[in-house]
């Protein structure tokens, strides 16, 4: 079942002449998790504000979760579609983290007890625990991302749109995120990550969407996307490092063609066999 | 050797902390020097670039213990305003540091606050500008521009002071792939004119290539310091789960297969080539 169809979708901000999206059709399937991904202006953050209704279609319709946007309240979207913004300063406005966590499931009327043990269960997850009572404010901008995350994640929307959200996270952070955002997914929720972090697609990410100049490019498997140089070179886009490494092995003959390796202990070992055989 | 930064057994505690968040740091960067600084989030490295410019303690407050010496001054015995002419310093969101209607005025805000001749202020404008290739923003508002620009604006706006020292903490990690490589490569024609630069930095696969030593943080204190290469290959960067370059760890995994490459590469190129080079030797 698709939970999120664009048909033809056209936006140009007021004031502007030229088109952001440019007939965008694109379809999520529930439990779906893709990845977003583009040069800056692509488009990427204009089409996802479309998804929780912040945008309203000018051509073409947007339906989600079986709401068409264009009539459908943003409170109502919300409930469906958790989207955490590329600025975390976009979002946070309560005076402690443990506040701005219980903030959306209070609002959507859980019980006490429920709300109290949605907002432990995420401040553990997102490694928070330590800053219940702190004001987001006095927060590293790496740890306000987090807690933007930690404010959906308690109410735990069906679809989960992340702007940027592996911006100013360490590797450790990247795979938890990497691990909670799986994790949803496994759950049957479907997830989207906008992105321009190659690493983190390469790494975590099956499907992946290229917008370019506010249209879509192409629509396919992380393998089959990543490791198309000409694609990525008109979307101003760079290959991944782990790409990288296999064309510049596939390039002098090393490996038989540029592949997307996940697993490095495989890598090395298909690697050897190939060359030394 | 001409030592640009020192930093001897520094010990720090945020005011209203229990907990020192440094631990005996012990740092030499040599002047022209290009150093990376990485390690998990919370390790100390924001803290530590504060204490290079005097921000800490001078702003900050809190215990401050140990030694930095910038050019020789003990950071501690001058004003911020006086440490600006030694150290410039660029922050992770441009939109924290930019604070006029026009690029160029924000430029000339530094110089000009030193009470230096107009003349000499709108050289130093013309100087920063060309050496960020930013010329043609000159009249943009900053807040028009693309975080890339943005940066370049912050950095342009640094350098307007004259430092001899450039830290750098996070500078692109708000930055699309292209514009962070554009910016990387902005910085290491600074240092191949003689600039000495520290950044602060996650992303390794893009800047590692270009460092003269690199220094691995873990809870407030340096796990390891200096050539890259040996850096990144440690036990020490694997277990601290920086991101360590994708070369490295297929080098690692290529030593599981027995096969030896001469030294640990820091881009793909490097592995492609000490591959080939190995099999020569190996049929050889």
């Amino acid at each position: 079942m698709a939970v999120i169809e664009v048909e033809d979708l056209w936006f140009t901000y007021p004031g502007s002449t030229e088109p952001t999206l440019r007939g965008i059709n694109l379809r999520i399937e529930e439990g779906d998790l893709l990845a977003i991904v583009g040069e800056n202006g692509a488009g990427k953050t204009t089409l996802a504000k479309h998804f929780i209704g912040l945008l309203k279609p000018q051509r073409g319709s947007v339906k989600v979760c079986g709401l068409d946007v264009s009539k459908a309240k943003v409170s109502q979207l919300a409930r469906h579609v958790g989207f955490v913004f590329q600025s975390p300063d976009h979002q946070l406005f309560s005076e402690t983290v443990e506040e701005e966590v219980a903030f959306a499931p209070k609002n959507l009327g859980y019980p006490k007890e429920e709300t109290a043990s949605r907002v432990e269960r995420v401040l553990k997850r997102l490694g928070l625990e330590g800053f219940r009572g702190r004001s987001p404010l006095t927060l590293s901008s790496g740890e306000r991302r987090r807690v933007a995350l930690a404010s959906i994640l308690s109410y735990d929307p069906r679809v989960l749109i992340l702007d940027e959200p592996t911006v100013g996270q360490d590797a450790a952070q990247k795979r938890e995120l990497a691990h909670i955002v799986k994790n949803m997914v496994e759950e049957g929720r479907t997830v989207v990550v906008i992105t321009h972090d190659m690493d983190f697609v390469a790494d975590h990410i099956s499907r992946v969407v290229v917008l370019s100049r506010g249209r879509v490019v192409a629509d396919g498997r992380a393998e089959e996307i990543l490791v198309n140089e000409e694609l990525l070179k008109t979307s101003s886009l760079l290959p991944p490092p782990s790409v990288e490494l296999s064309l510049a092995l596939a390039r002098r003959g090393l490996l038989p063609s540029p592949r997307l390796f996940r697993d490095y202990s495989l890598f090395a070992k298909e690697l050897v066999e190939g060359v030394l055989s | 050797m001409d030592v640009a930064v020192e930093v001897e057994d520094l010990w720090f505690t945020y005011p209203g902390s229990t907990e020192p968040t440094l631990r005996g740091i012990n740092l030499r960067i040599e002047r022209g020097s290009f150093t990376i600084i990485a390690g998990p989030s919370g390790c100390g490295k924001t803290t530590l670039c504060r204490c290079f410019n005097g921000l800490i303690p001078h702003f900050y407050g809190g215990t401050l213990r140990g030694r930095v010496l910038v050019n020789g001054i003990d950071v501690a015995s001058r004003s911020t305003h006086e440490l600006a002419r030694e150290v410039g310093m660029v922050f992770q969101e441009p939109e924290d540091q930019l604070i006029c209607l026009s690029v160029e005025r924000e430029i000339a805000f530094g110089p000009e606050n030193l009470g230096l001749p107009t003349e000499e202020v709108k050289s130093r404008v013309e100087e920063a500008l060309k050496a960020l290739r930013i010329e043609h923003l000159r009249d943009k508002a900053p807040f028009e521009l693309s975080g890339g620009e943005q940066q370049k604006v912050a950095i342009a706006a640094a350098l307007a002071l004259k430092p001899s020292v450039l830290v750098l903490d996070e500078p692109t990690s708000n930055l699309d792939p292209v514009s962070a490589l554009e910016l990387t490569k902005a910085l290491i024609e600074l240092n191949e004119e003689g600039l000495t630069v520290i950044l602060v930095e996650h992303r390794l696969d893009l800047v590692a290539r270009y460092a003269d030593q690199v220094v691995l943080m873990d809870r407030g204190a340096v796990l390891v310091q200096g050539d890259p290469r040996e850096a990144l290959s440690s036990e020490e960067a694997l277990r601290l789960g920086v991101a360590v370059p994708k070369p490295i760890r297929l080098f690692k995994q290529l030593l599981v297969h027995g096969v030896k490459l001469a030294r640990p590469p820091l881009t793909s190129e490097e592995l492609a080539e000490g591959l080939v080079e190995f099999l020569g030797r190996h049929r050889g």
